[in-house]
C-alpha cells in the first residue's frame, strides 16, 4: 500500500503492464518499469514524471476501459504527476498551494498587476503615468532600473531556491536504488530528449488527444511555448548585459537583439499557449485529469498574459498607454516568477530530472 | 431493403482487415461487418503481439535469416505432419512479402519484447502490440474508403449451390437488413467463446476452461457455413491452449494471465500428484501443450509449485503467487491434501540428481526414480516461503474450420470450389494447423490468407 489512492492505482497498473510489456517500444515509461519488479512511491513518481501524456499506450491497450482490468496509464500517471508536485514542494507548508492552484495563480496575477499599477500611481503624478516617453531610459521614468532589477532578481532567486530544494527531494526519492549524482552524459542525453520532446510522439506515429487518431499537435504548441519562453528569457538576459556592460538603456530599437528575441519569443508565448489551451479543452475525457484543470489552465494563462502584454507594450510603447501597459506586463512577469515553484511550471523541471534518471539507468543497464 | 457491394468481409481482426484493404486496393467496393462493439473490434488480434514470417536475411528488427525451409520444418514438427503441405508451403512463401506489405498498411515493427521467449530471429513484433496493429489497419482501411460497421451481427447467410448471395443483419444498417455482395470473405474467427459448442466435444470439462481472448468468437459464421455445404477441416477438439492463472476472468484476460514458471518447479493436480515431465523441453517449445495437459486432469485444475529461490527467474505476474512458510501451510491455502503434497515434494526432492542449472539449454539437472521424471532443470524445492500458482486451461483459439484452396477459396462438401466465397484467419487455420502451435503463426495465417482472400474476392467481383 502506498501513501495515496492514486499511487495505489499506479502500482496496480504497473503490475498489469509489467506482465504484458506490449508498450515498451512507445516511450521511456515502460522500459523504466521493466527494470523493476516492485514499485516504491518514488518509483511511481519517477514513472509519472517520465510520462509525456502522448496517449499512445491508452489507444493501443487491449485492457483499457471498458475492459474490466481498466488500464488507463496516461490519466493515472497524470494525476500522480500532479500530486507529486505537491509532495515535493518546498517549503512543505506551501504544498497546499497546488490543491487550489488556479485560484492562487489568478489571485497572485491580479494582486501583482494591481500592485504595479498602484505603485506607479502612488509614485508619480498622472502626467508621468499617462505621459508619452521615448528614447533610452523611457521605462525607468516609471520605475527606476535598480528597483526593477532588485525586485525581479529577488523573486527569481527565490523561485530558483524553492525549485532546487524541491528537485533535491524528488531526486533522492527516485534515485534510491542506484543513487548518486547525475553524470554529464546523462544530463546531455536528457537535454536532447527534453529539447526535442522525444517521448511526445506516440511511439512514432504521433500523439493522441481528442480521439483515437494520431492527429495531436501539442508537440508543436509546446515547442512554440517552450522556445518562446526561452527566447523571452534570453531577451531579458541580453538587455541586462546591455545595461550593465554597455551602458545602453531600454527601450531598444525594433531591430536590436533584445527586441528581436523578445518579439519572436512573445509570438511563441501567445500562439503556443492558445494551442495548448485548445488541446486541453478538446482532450478526450478518458485521458483528461479533470482535478487539475486550474493548475493547467492557470499556467497556460500566465504564459499567455506575459507574452501578450509584452507584445502590446512593444507596439504601444511610444504612446500614452505605455505606463499602464508596463505595469501590467511587469505584474504578469512578477506573478509568473514567484508562482513558478508552485504551479505547472515545475512539470518541466521534474520531467527533465526524470529524463536524467532514465538516461542514467539506461547507461548502467547496458 | 438491401445494400450491394463488390466484397463483403465478415469479421474485424487481422485477417478481415488485410482482406478488406487488399480488396479495396484491388478496386472493389468493400464493406466490413464487425460483430463486436468498437472497443472489442478485431477479435483475438487485440491480444496478439507478433507474427512469424520467413525471411532470407536479418532485418532491422530480426536477428538473422529464417528460411522457408526452416519455417516448413518447424511447422512439420509442431503439427506432427498434420498439415496441408501445398497450402502451408504457399503460405510460408507468401509470408516473406507480408513483412513489407503490412508495413505499407501502416503497421510498425519492433524487436522482440523484453522477457519474451527467444523469438528474436523468427518473429516480428508489433510496436504497441496487437491493438496498435489493428488501429493502424483500421485507419488505412478507412482512408482507402472501406465502409466499416460495428455491432453488426450477421444472423444468416443466403447461399445457393456454393454461391454466396446475401447476409442478413440482426440490426439494420442505414435501413438495410440485408447486405448483398458479389464476393464474401469470411474472417470471423473460431468458436472458443462458445462454451456450449466446446461442451459438445469436451463434455463438462469445458465449463472449467477459461477463454483467453474475445468473448465475441462464438463461431456463428463458421456454423452457418458448415451447415450450408462448406467442407470442414480440422479436429474439433484441437486448439491453442495454455495453462493460465485460475484467477483470470472467464473471457479476455489476454497475455497477462499466462505463467512461464513451469520449468522452475513442479506441477501437481488436485490430488497433489505430479502428472507430466515439467522439464521435457525448453519452454518456448512446450508452453502450448500445458493447456491440454491441465484439461485432462480432474476438475481441470493444477498448481505450479516452486520456492522463493526462483521468483525472479521469470517475468513478473499479474496475480501474485500464493505463499506458505511450510509445504503443509501452502497445501492448506490451496485446498490440497497436506500429507499428499508434502510427500510429493519430499519424493521429488529426494529424486533430484546433482547437476549444473541452465534454463537456456537442456541442462543435466534431472530426477531419478520417480514417475513422471523431470528430465531437465530439476532442483530441490526447499527454501521457504513455498509458492504456488493455480492454473486452468486457457483456450486461445480453435482449429475446426472451413477447408480452402491456395486462393483462400472455400471448398464445398462435394469437393468443388465455391464460386465466390473465401475464408481467412482463424476460421480456416485448421488447414495449416492440424494440431500444435508455434508462436506467431495465427497472425501469419491471418495476414497471408487475408491478403490473398481480399485480392481474389476483388478479382472475382470485377470480372
Amino acid at each position: 500500500m502506498h501513501g495515496t489512492r492514486i499511487l495505489d492505482e499506479a502500482d496496480r497498473l504497473m503490475t498489469v503492464c509489467n506482465s504484458c510489456r506490449y508498450c515498451e517500444g512507445l516511450c521511456a515509461v515502460f522500459p523504466a518499469m521493466e527494470m523493476r519488479r516492485a514499485f516504491s512511491d518514488g518509483d511511481l513518481n519517477y514513472l509519472a514524471n517520465l510520462c509525456h501524456a502522448c496517449g499512445a499506450c491508452y489507444v493501443d491497450c487491449q485492457f483499457s476501459p471498458p475492459h474490466e482490468f481498466n488500464v488507463n496509464v496516461p490519466k493515472t500517471l497524470a494525476v500522480a504527476r500532479a500530486e507529486s508536485y505537491a509532495a515535493y514542494a518546498w517549503p512543505r507548508a506551501l504544498s497546499g498551494v497546488f490543491a487550489r492552484n488556479g485560484l492562487v495563480i489568478s489571485l497572485m496575477a491580479a494582486l501583482s498587476m494591481a500592485a504595479f499599477i498602484i505603485g506607479f500611481v502612488a509614485a508619480h503624478d498622472r502626467d508621468v503615468l499617462f505621459g508619452v516617453h521615448a528614447g533610452p531610459g523611457a521605462f525607468y521614468k516609471l520605475m527606476p532600473h535598480n528597483a526593477m532589477a532588485a525586485l525581479f532578481g529577488a523573486a527569481f532567486l527565490y523561485a530558483i531556491l524553492a525549485l532546487v530544494m524541491s528537485v533535491r527531494a524528488f531526486w533522492r526519492d527516485i534515485g534510491a536504488p542506484i543513487g548518486g549524482r547525475a553524470d554529464g552524459g546523462s544530463i546531455f542525453q536528457a537535454i536532447r530528449d527534453a529539447g526535442e520532446l522525444r517521448y511526445l510522439h506516440g511511439g512514432g506515429v504521433g500523439c493522441y488527444n481528442e480521439d483515437d487518431r494520431p492527429t495531436d499537435r501539442r508537440k508543436l504548441y509546446h515547442h512554440l511555448t517552450f522556445y518562446g519562453f526561452l527566447l523571452c528569457f534570453a531577451a531579458t538576459c541580453v538587455g541586462t548585459l546591455y545595461h550593465y556592460l554597455l551602458g545602453r538603456e531600454a527601450p531598444y530599437p525594433w531591430w536590436d537583439l533584445p527586441v528581436v528575441l523578445g518579439t519572436l519569443g512573445g509570438i511563441g508565448l501567445v500562439a503556443g499557449p492558445v494551442g495548448l489551451f485548445a488541446a486541453r479543452m478538446q482532450r478526450d475525457s478518458e485521458l483528461r485529469d479533470e482535478g487539475h484543470y486550474g493548475m493547467d489552465v492557470g499556467f497556460i494563462a500566465m504564459l499567455f498574459l506575459t507574452g501578450i502584454t509584452g507584445l502590446v507594450l512593444l507596439i504601444l510603447r511610444e504612446t500614452a498607454a505605455m505606463g499602464p501597459l508596463l505595469a501590467l506586463h511587469l505584474g504578469a512577469v512578477f506573478a509568473l516568477f514567484i508562482t513558478m515553484p508552485y504551479g505547472k511550471f515545475v512539470h518541466g523541471i521534474y520531467r527533465f530530472t526524470a529524463l536524467v534518471r532514465y538516461a542514467q539507468e539506461r547507461r548502467s543497464a547496458s | 431493403m438491401s445494400k450491394k457491394y463488390d466484397v463483403l468481409v465478415i469479421g474485424g481482426g487481422n485477417a478481415a482487415l488485410c482482406a478488406a484493404i487488399a480488396a479495396r486496393r484491388g478496386g472493389a467496393s468493400v464493406v466490413v461487418l464487425e460483430g463486436a462493439p468498437k472497443f472489442y473490434r478485431g477479435g483475438n488480434t487485440r491480444h496478439t503481439r507478433n507474427m512469424r514470417c520467413a525471411h532470407d536475411a536479418a532485418t532491422e528488427i530480426l536477428t538473422g535469416p529464417y528460411t522457408e525451409e526452416e519455417f516448413w520444418k518447424d511447422l512439420l514438427l509442431v503439427t506432427g505432419g498434420q498439415t496441408d503441405e501445398e497450402l502451408a508451403r504457399h503460405m510460408i512463401r507468401e509470408s516473406k512479402d507480408i513483412l513489407n506489405w503490412i508495413v505499407e498498411q501502416g503497421v510498425r515493427w519492433q524487436p522482440s519484447l523484453g522477457g519474451t521467449l527467444s523469438l528474436g530471429r523468427t518473429n516480428s513484433f508489433f510496436l504497441g502490440g496487437g491493438r496498435a496493429m489493428l488501429n493502424a489497419l483500421y485507419l488505412t482501411a478507412e482512408r482507402l474508403g472501406v465502409e466499416i460497421h460495428y455491432d453488426a451481427e450477421v444472423t444468416d447467410l443466403v447461399i445457393e449451390d456454393g454461391m454466396f448471395l446475401a447476409a442478413r443483419l440482426k440490426r439494420p444498417i442505414d435501413g438495410a437488413d440485408e447486405i448483398r455482395a458479389t464476393s464474401l470473405v469470411a474472417a470471423a474467427g473460431g468458436f472458443e467463446a462458445n462454451i456450449e459448442w466446446l461442451r459438445e466435444y469436451w463434455g463438462e470439462a469445458a465449463d472449467n476452461f477459461l477463454i483467453r481472448g474475445t468473448p465475441y468468437n462464438r463461431g456463428s459464421i463458421l456454423k452457418m457455413l458448415l451447415a450450408k455445404g462448406v467442407q470442414e477441416v480440422g479436429d474439433p477438439t484441437q486448439c491453442h491452449a495454455v495453462a493460465i492463472d485460475a484467477r483470470a476472468p472467464k473471457f479476455d484476460g489476454g497475455i497477462i494471465t499466462r505463467h512461464d514458471s513451469v520449468v522452475f518447479g513442479i506441477v501437481v493436480n488436485k490430488h497433489a500428484q505430479r502428472f507430466y515431465d515439467e522439464g521435457e523441453d525448453i519452454w518456448p517449445k512446450r508452453y502450448a501443450i500445458w493447456g491440454r495437459l491441465v484439461a485432462a486432469q480432474p476438475d481441470q485444475i493444477a498448481y505450479i509449485i516452486f520456492d522463493s529461490t526462483v521468483v525472479t527467474s521469470f517475468m513478473p505476474t499479474l496475480f501474485p503467487p500464493i505463499a506458505g512458510q511450510t509445504v503443509v501451510e501452502l497445501a492448506g491455502k490451496l485446498d490440497l491434501d497436506p500429507v499428499a503434497l508434502e510427500k510429493t515434494v519430499t519424493d521429488f526432492n529426494a529424486a533430484v540428481q546433482p547437476g549444473t542449472f541452465d534454463h537456456t539449454i537442456l541442462d543435466d539437472c534431472r530426477t531419478e526414480g520417480i514417475t513422471p521424471p523431470k528430465t531437465h532443470w530439476a532442483r530441490r524445492i526447499e527454501t521457504p516461503p513455498y509458492l504456488a500458482y493455480p492454473v486452468r486451461p486457457g483456450i486461445t483459439f480453435t482449429y475446426l474450420g472451413t477447408r480452402v484452396t491456395k486462393e483462400a477459396r472455400m471448398l464445398m462438401k462435394d469437393g468443388k470450389p465455391s464460386a465466390n466465397m473465401f475464408a481467412a484467419g482463424e476460421i480456416m487455420a485448421g488447414n495449416v494447423l492440424g494440431k500444435g502451435y508455434a508462436a506467431g503463426m495465427g497472425m501469419t495465417i491471418g495476414s497471408v490468407f487475408g491478403r490473398i482472400a481480399g485480392r481474389e474476392a476483388a478479382k472475382h467481383a470485377r470480372n
